[in-house]
């Protein structure tokens, strides 16, 4: 975004700034845990528009990047056999397994399809009873129901040829394990909206007491995620640590309770192991007894799996938030989008492949691990200061602002 | 991954017991279940994720976030040709694909490209 009159609303953008400016008295560091907000944040430059001492720490909630690699090279091992349809969103295709990735899986004469939506690969299922249909059903809260809702289907008309490839992962049980972490310097979070359209709110209360830590609920659009900076900054000044709702129009404090009750049918919560970070107890999601019979990993033996991960990639401490993409010695040189070694550097969500596409090659000058490169670290983007548009001194006298949901 | 894209109800009819909407998202459509939000009706827009409606949406918002989205590019990463775009980034042919998969692979499947930009 870089310019003010880039905004969709720049009178709004404005003001939202004006008051962090205004409001942020001490450096404070917080956790946009989403990947689809590290790539709104890194492609708007909406971390240059910020006080110097405001740093993001980009989260985990790449859902591409954590799922594990074991569970890569099952795909990839299913997905090359003759008798099987295997079914992926788009972004799966290029993730890195242990040697070979879904798309020359495919290139190589294996039936592998992207699909829009799981009940695509239902029918995929349904128009070849000879084949295996197999869907990989990998995510968070947002896409479990509609997988979710589709083995149900499955089982409700008795298509038996169809499976899923179950990796779902959960937010709440991350934010634990980022706080109990030892190297943790996240103050505050923006929670990821799409997340909690389906679950609500009410996961997160706990969350921020126990931590002591605000929690703002915001979305993916420029506008949103400064609404969101900015009710964490005036929580954190005010010496508050409580969860708030600044993406109202889609996210009800009560969630989507259909969807949040075809999960508990269709799914049972497991430790389940986050590529780059390792088990996070209780984090993810496998289809439950009842369901069980549809579980891919159930249905094809694929045991004996050797995963091979690369020593150079850096993506795990991407992922918690401890380095900066552009820390890592292969980013941009061994580590490319055409080459990746990591996960981070081919999903549309990953924090290197943003990094990488928006040429933030340098490592700030200042030095500091992770530090926010207010100005001119960048290369190719203006520092914030030279876009004459936000005043570094707000001037204070518009503290009430739209809200933007 | 997460993201949910707003969309306006063109049709609502029933198969299999499920009830399924046509919904455009700016000039593309596609099919999507309503059984997360099983009082949507034609003309309401809601936010869809994977081809599942997940809550409604005011038109204002609904609007304003498409025009943002077809700006930024999201809605052809979204409907667009993904295996041309993987062979792109990955520097290799795009790879042959059977006849068989149009429905969901080919860009010009229902509803046609992603668009104007």
């Amino acid at each position: 975004m870089k310019y003010l009159d880039e905004f969709q609303d720049p009178a709004l953008a404005k003001r939202l700034l004006d008051d962090i400016h205004a409001t942020a008295t001490q450096p404070w560091a917080m956790m946009e845990v989403c990947g689809g907000q590290t790539h709104s944040i890194i492609r708007h430059g909406l971390d240059q528009l910020l006080p110097d001492g405001i740093e993001l720490i980009h989260g985990p909630g790449c859902p591409v990047c954590v799922t594990p690699l074991e569970v890569i090279d099952k795909a990839l091992e299913i997905a090359a056999r003759p008798d099987v349809i295997f079914c992926s969103f788009g972004d799966m295709l290029r993730v890195p397994g242990s040697d070979k990735d879904l798309f020359r899986v495919k290139s190589a004469g294996g039936d592998v399809r992207v699909v829009y939506s799981p009940l695509d690969a239902l029918n995929l299922a349904r128009q070849n009873p000879d084949k295996q249909v197999v869907f990989f059903g990998i995510g968070f809260e947002t896409t479990a129901p509609p997988n979710a809702m589709t083995v149900y289907q499955a089982k409700r008309l008795g298509i038996e040829n169809f499976s899923l490839l179950v990796s779902h992962v959960r937010v709440p049980p991350a934010i634990e394990a980022i706080m109990t972490s030892p190297d943790c310097r996240v103050q505050a979070f923006l929670a990821a909206g799409h997340v909690c359209t389906v679950m609500g709110t009410g996961e997160y209360p706990p969350l921020s007491e126990r931590f002591a830590v605000p929690i703002v609920v915001t979305g993916f659009e420029p506008l949103d995620i400064l609404e969101g900076i900015r009710r964490a900054v005036h929580q954190l000044e005010d010496g508050r640590a409580e969860v708030e709702n600044a993406y109202p129009r889609v996210v009800l404090p009560e969630g989507n309770p259909v969807a949040v009750k075809m999960l508990e049918d269709v799914f049972e919560v497991v430790d389940r192991s986050w590529r780059g970070i390792g088990m996070i107890p209780k984090s993810g999601w496998r289809l439950s007894e009842r369901y069980r019979a549809y579980d891919a990993e159930e249905r094809f033996d694929v045991g004996d799996i050797h995963t091979q991960e690369s020593s150079v990639c850096r993506s795990g401490e991407v992922l918690q938030g401890l380095i900066k993409p552009h820390e890592c010695s292969a980013f941009g040189t061994l580590c490319t989008p055409r080459n990746p070694l990591g996960a981070t550097m081919v999903s549309s969500e990953g924090a290197c492949a943003a990094y990488y596409l928006y040429r933030r090659m340098s490592v700030p000058a200042s030095g500091t691990s992770g530090s926010v490169p207010a100005s001119g670290t960048s290369g190719s983007v203006p520092a914030s200061g030279t876009s004459g548009s936000v005043p570094a001194q707000a001037t204070g006298e518009e503290k009430k602002v739209t809200p933007v949901g | 991954m997460c993201l949910a894209v707003p969309g306006r109800v063109l049709e609502i009819s029933e198969r299999d017991g499920t009830r399924i909407a046509q919904v455009d998202f700016g000039g593309v459509s596609k099919e999507v279940c309503l059984e997360y939000v099983p009082d949507l009706q034609v003309g309401e827009y809601t936010i869809v994720h994977v081809g599942f409606a997940l809550q409604r949406l005011d038109e204002q918002s609904a609007l304003e976030t498409l025009d943002l989205f077809r700006q930024m590019g999201e809605l052809e990463a979204e409907f667009g040709d993904q295996w041309g775009r993987a062979a792109e980034q990955a520097g290799l042919p795009r790879p042959d694909l059977a006849p068989s998969m149009e429905t969901v692979d080919s860009p010009a499947g229902p509803g046609g490209e992603a668009g104007p930009r």
